[in-house]
């Protein structure tokens, strides 16, 4: 069984009378251990899907299991279970709380976990630190790093909760083209040591540090391939070359 | 968890939390210190009832008539001596039969002189009745009464303005231009309900102050008065004085068409509980004055959690993401405003009740912080902050978490 199966998915938003469909019957399987980007143009839907990966929507139609869940049927309490414990989330804007240390930022998703004692919570967060390279940030507060180093306090707070599955809206969007590469190379290595990683980027050459490549458009999958050879991030930092 | 969760979300607007907390804090303040104001007032009253004597009737003489012109209260001098000891024979319900007569007159003391407010002549019973103890000295004697003695006992603010600091018990005084010699000295009463000073007094024999005062042969007298062994005597007595006064006094119903009472009973214990119920409402209302600014304190509250919950909305969409359910999110916010409106209760309780003590102190008014009052306030400014609290905690919740995610 395929970690995320998605079977004949529909979104319609329905604005008024007129209803718009932002997921036109989307079939989707994405294994453990993939490492994924979604391309496409605004409005083609790709935030919308990511969105419902996510367990933040639903459909509104179609089937969507994730590790055998079939979250289409799921309460808003138990999607939010299930995020918590299964679901990691990267986004554009880092999403970090403010006035906040990273350490506490990186324990938030443990908050919501029952059960979780407060230095469990702590050697986990640190741990989850550690792992993005900013053990040595866990004081810090937001506006005391580059934005860069908020965004790996963000990869590690999707990573705390040792999920099934990261997603990263535009991860990169945010940073210039060297940060960007460095948080790509991040991404690789946190990938070969099996975590799988789905995220959205418009920026084809993003795109090329990731092993498989789907396209959409008006709602659809437009193509979805295997990348021809991976294009390694750690090298494109270790040659200071813009990619 | 929440809690520090919440704190930290404070902290962070450390201005704005104050001046929403500013509404709660005036308000419990004020609820705080109206209820410690107005309960003091009552307090007051409660003494006054005290030293009025407790279970007191007061019997004054009616207005009389000849033909259908009536006159005045107090135009003739319907009681007198007699009716007091009928009284004090028929009346079952009667405990102690004091009566009054008064005079105005000048006291001289060596070089001073002084005109009390009252120059009262009474029988020994007065003390009693008027639960009036003698501090120095002794009070005079039914033997004193007999013989119109020339004997008196003074008030202190008499004490004050005669003796100074010397002892005025055996001291010889002049009243009117006769000696008298003081026996005792009253304790000090203060102030009267309706303001005059009771301590401003000197008690004299009635029959003395008949006699000799006012030359008179006759044993009318001004007042007499009449009290219960408990309050709930005071009605009986007040029918068992009636009947024997209208005996006494040949009114009864076969002397033609229902003649009127030539006297009249107060009672001094229901004048004072009306005065104490009167000043009962007036506590209810300064609170309820109070309680609008406590109220106005928690729409304040509603107001900043709102534009809390619209700047927040992003984090909101964070913490749903990563598995805060709805509930986790309202429990959240609720516990915001809670810890708002409690912190601001607690500073209220100690502003107003600091207020309370600084008021009796420095404007002399009698005010007193009952454990009650702190206890509703605390109770009311939680309540304030659930109350709304709840509305925004409850938007927050209701966010959808996409939507949050994307707002700016």
């Amino acid at each position: 069984m395929a970690l995320i199966e998605v079977e004949d998915v529909w979104r319609i938003y329905r604005m008024g009378d007129v209803e718009v469909p932002a997921l036109r019957g989307v079939s989707l399987r994405i294994e453990a251990g993939e490492f994924a980007a979604v391309m496409g143009a605004s409005g083609s839907g790709k935030s919308t899907l990511m969105s419902i990966l996510g367990g933040l929507d639903r459909p509104t139609r179609g089937r969507y299991l994730l590790d055998g869940i079939d979250m289409a049927g799921l309460s808003r309490d138990k999607l939010a279970h299930v995020r918590n414990g299964k679901i990691g989330f990267v986004f554009q804007s880092f999403n970090l709380l403010a006035r906040t240390s990273a350490l506490e930022n990186v324990e938030l998703p443990l908050l919501y976990a029952r059960g979780t004692s407060r230095s469990q919570r702590r050697a986990r967060a640190r741990e989850a630190l550690d792992r993005v390279g900013l053990g040595d940030r866990a004081g810090h507060h937001p506006n005391q790093l580059s934005g860069g180093q908020q965004q790996r306090v963000a990869i590690a707070r999707a990573l705390v909760n040792r999920p099934s599955i990261v997603l990263a809206d535009e991860p990169t969007g945010n940073l210039d083209s060297k940060v960007s590469a460095d948080l790509m190379a991040l991404f690789q290595s946190l990938n070969d040591t099996g975590i799988t990683f789905v995220f959205v980027t418009h920026e084809p050459d993003i795109a090329q540090y990731a092993k498989r490549r789907i396209v959409m458009r008006d709602g659809l999958i437009q193509s979805d391939e295997a990348s021809a050879g991976r294009v390694l991030a750690a090298a494109a930092v270790a040659g200071g070359a813009a990619p | 968890m929440s809690l520090r969760i919440a704190l930290r979300a404070l902290d962070r607007n450390r201005v704005r939390s104050s001046l929403t907390m500013l509404g709660v804090i005036i308000g419990v303040a004020a609820v705080i210190a109206m209820v410690a104001i107005g309960q003091g007032a009552t307090e007051s009253v409660k003494k006054q009832i005290a030293s009025m004597g407790q279970n007191l009737l007061m019997v004054m003489p009616g207005s009389s008539s000849s033909g259908a012109v009536m006159f005045g209260s107090g135009t003739v001098q319907t009681l007198t001596q007699q009716d007091a000891a009928a009284i004090a024979r028929d009346c079952p319900s009667a405990g102690a039969v004091a009566v009054i007569v008064r005079a105005r007159a000048q006291v001289v003391y060596q070089d001073q002189n002084w005109a009390p407010a009252t120059v009262q002549g009474c029988s020994p019973s007065f003390l009693t009745v008027r639960d009036w103890p003698v501090v120095e000295g002794a009070n005079f004697t039914e033997a004193d009464l007999k013989n119109a003695a020339q004997v008196c006992l003074v008030g202190q603010t008499v004490v004050d303005n005669l003796f100074q600091t010397r002892s005025p018990v055996g001291e010889r005084v002049r009243v009117k231009g006769l000696p008298f010699r003081v026996v005792g000295v009253l304790d000090r009463k203060g102030a009267s309900t309706f303001g005059s000073d009771q301590d401003d007094v000197l008690l004299l024999p009635w029959t003395t102050c008949k006699k000799k005062l006012q030359g008179s042969t006759f044993n009318s007298v001004d007042q007499i008065l009449v009290n219960a062994p408990t309050a709930s005597a005071l009605s009986a007595l007040e029918n068992e004085i009636r009947a024997t006064l209208r005996a006494n006094h040949h009114l009864q119903r076969e002397s033609g068409p229902e003649a009127m009472d030539d006297f009249s009973i107060r009672n001094m214990t229901e004048l004072l509980g009306a005065m104490t119920a009167t000043t009962t409402v007036m506590t209810s209302l300064l609170a309820a004055i109070a309680s609008v600014s406590l109220l106005v304190g928690g729409i304040g509250i509603m107001n900043i959690m709102l534009v809390s919950v619209t700047e927040r909305t992003r984090e909101i969409g964070l913490r749903m993401a990563v598995g805060a359910r709805a509930g986790d999110v309202l429990s959240q916010f609720l516990v915001e405003s809670v810890v708002l409106s409690g912190i601001g209760g607690l500073i209220g309780i100690a502003l107003g009740t600091g207020g309370a003590i600084a008021v009796s102190r420095f404007a002399h008014w009698p005010a007193i912080v009952s454990p009650n009052a702190i206890a509703v306030a605390v109770l009311f400014s939680g309540a304030v902050g659930v109350i709304f609290g709840f509305y925004p905690a409850w938007r927050a919740s209701r966010l959808d978490p996409v939507d949050a995610l994307r707002y700016e």
